[in-house]
């Protein structure tokens, strides 16, 4: 242990295509349903612009029928999820009364707010300058979501977005841990929001030729480690976790969820997008975070997988998983379930990681038929299996040889 | 041209659009800093829908004088 700080969760919140809440998403992992559907009705752009590409996972609820219209507003996409989500985890944990100077927030994006970017990059080419918002930058800066979350519950300790692509969920958590291990903050609000279904972001990933065209079976799409996976399926959403100084939970009587043990950060520098072969990077990261819990490789008994349903990424994931843990971890991969949730994927899935850890069941690699014959470990497929377990890793991995991997453990 | 009532009523609306006020509250002498506590932000969305809805130009230096809605509404009664 590289510290005697611990760090225990106490709040969970998401807002993802399959729930509203952290209930509704965990019940529709349990459940094996899908987030994915055809989506070019909602958004005529994919049509119009004759894009490949018809399916995505947008959020099971708008965020602006949660948030009061004014604040709605005021607030990009991907700032409202963060929000939506923030809510619900504070609320979680008993709204806990902290010094504002001793709460602190880590809440990244991998895009920022696109969906503003666009609409007033139009709006200046159509209408001119006066109709651009005096909110415009505030809206697309990727500070936004960390920011209003911190303006929301009065957080003074340090407000950090960090911006690391697809591993920036988990990469939050990373940094929580490491600010709250000198001591100096109490509670930290970190996890990751992204809300980037929009016609840029979707056309620049299909020219990079890693999303799902299977437009005839959109429940289908997504299906990590299976054979017939053709790339990953867009979504959005955001998670994030109440994260306290265990003796600051202990001393009010939090419930705890979970335990944030440790945190393993490295970078492949090897490709812009494509991951390094051989997982080198990547099994350092989950070695590091384990090793950073005080643990031993053979105490993992579960890695929540960040298996994007690409050829190339899934299988290579499980060599860096063998590298690091060898054979004995029992796989899952979420993002069968509710797609690619980019910056917010390793929060939401840290979120199911902790769920699993403290019911002791690990849900399904949803439609995972025919295991790829790369994949030389046991895969939860078909139903939710029921295991005790007591640490778990959950990782992600970003455009830009970004590595993040978690340790998370049971209360 | 609207007058006086007209143009209070519709910056009401205008204020209740852009910040949420229940447009019963913006009357002649709230300040929209101090008593609507409206930021300069949205001052500026403010601005720019009054300019539309009432005919007129309100440069950033006017704007910067009209301290209460009813400065806003005489300012809009002079210059529409």
């Amino acid at each position: 242990m590289s510290s005697e700080v611990e760090v225990v969760i106490t709040g969970l919140g998401a807002t993802t295509p399959l729930g509203g809440d952290v209930a509704s998403t965990w019940e529709g992992m349990l459940s094996g349903r899908s987030g994915v559907r055809r989506v070019n009705d909602q958004f005529d752009w994919m049509d119009r612009y004759d894009l490949p590409v018809k399916i995505g996972a947008p959020v099971a609820t708008e965020p602006t029928e949660v948030l009061p219209r004014v604040k709605s507003r005021r607030l990009d996409r991907v700032e409202q999820l963060a929000l939506v989500a923030a809510q619900e985890a504070w609320a979680d944990a008993g709204a806990p009364e902290v010094e504002p100077e001793r709460l602190g927030v880590v809440v990244g994006t991998g895009i920022g707010g696109v969906t503003t970017l666009l609409a007033q990059d139009d709006l200046l080419e159509t209408e001119g300058l006066r109709k651009i918002s005096p909110l415009t930058v505030p809206m697309l800066m990727p500070n936004g979501p960390a920011a209003w979350v911190s303006l929301e519950f009065g957080a003074r300790g340090g407000v950090h977005a960090p911006v690391s692509a697809c591993a920036t969920g988990a990469e939050a958590l990373a940094w929580a841990l490491m600010l709250m291990r000198n001591g100096e903050l109490d509670v930290v609000i970190a996890g990751g929001a992204e809300a980037c279904i929009t016609q840029l972001t979707v056309a620049g990933f299909v020219q990079s030729r890693t999303l799902s065209q299977r437009n005839d079976d959109p429940e289908r799409a997504s299906r990590p480690f299976d054979t017939g996976r053709d790339g990953f399926v867009l979504g959005e959403g955001a998670g994030i976790m109440v994260l306290e100084r265990a003796e600051f939970a202990a001393a009010r009587g939090a419930a705890l969820h979970g335990k944030l043990a440790g945190a393993g950060l490295t970078a492949d520098s090897y490709h812009i997008t494509g991951p390094e072969p051989e997982g080198i990077g990547q099994s350092r990261a989950i070695a590091k975070a384990v090793r950073d819990a005080g643990l031993e490789p053979a105490d993992i008994g579960h890695v929540n997988c960040h298996a994007t349903s690409t050829v190339a990424g899934d299988v290579g994931e499980t060599r860096a998983v063998r590298k690091a843990l060898g054979d004995h971890p029992i796989l899952t991969a979420p993002k069968g379930s509710f797609g690619h949730l980019v910056g917010a994927a390793g929060a939401v899935e840290s979120i199911i990681t902790v769920l699993s850890l403290k019911e002791g069941i690990i849900p399904a690699t949803v439609n995972l038929e025919n295991l790829d014959p790369g994949v030389e470990l046991d895969v939860v497929a078909g139903e939710p299996r029921k295991v005790d377990l007591q640490a778990a890793v959950c990782d992600s991995f970003g455009f830009g040889g970004h590595n993040a991997a978690i340790t998370l453990t049971k209360a | 041209m609207a007058d006086n009532t007209e143009i209070l009523s519709g910056l009401a609306e205008i204020v209740e659009e852009v910040a949420g006020i229940d447009t019963a509250e913006v009357s002649a002498e709230k300040s929209f800093v101090d008593d609507l506590d409206i930021d300069s932000l949205s001052m500026v969305e403010i601005a720019v829908q009054a300019e539309d809805k009432f005919g007129v130009k309100i440069p950033d230096d006017q704007l910067a004088e009209l301290k209460t809605v009813g400065d806003a509404v005489d300012y809009i009664a002079k210059n529409q």
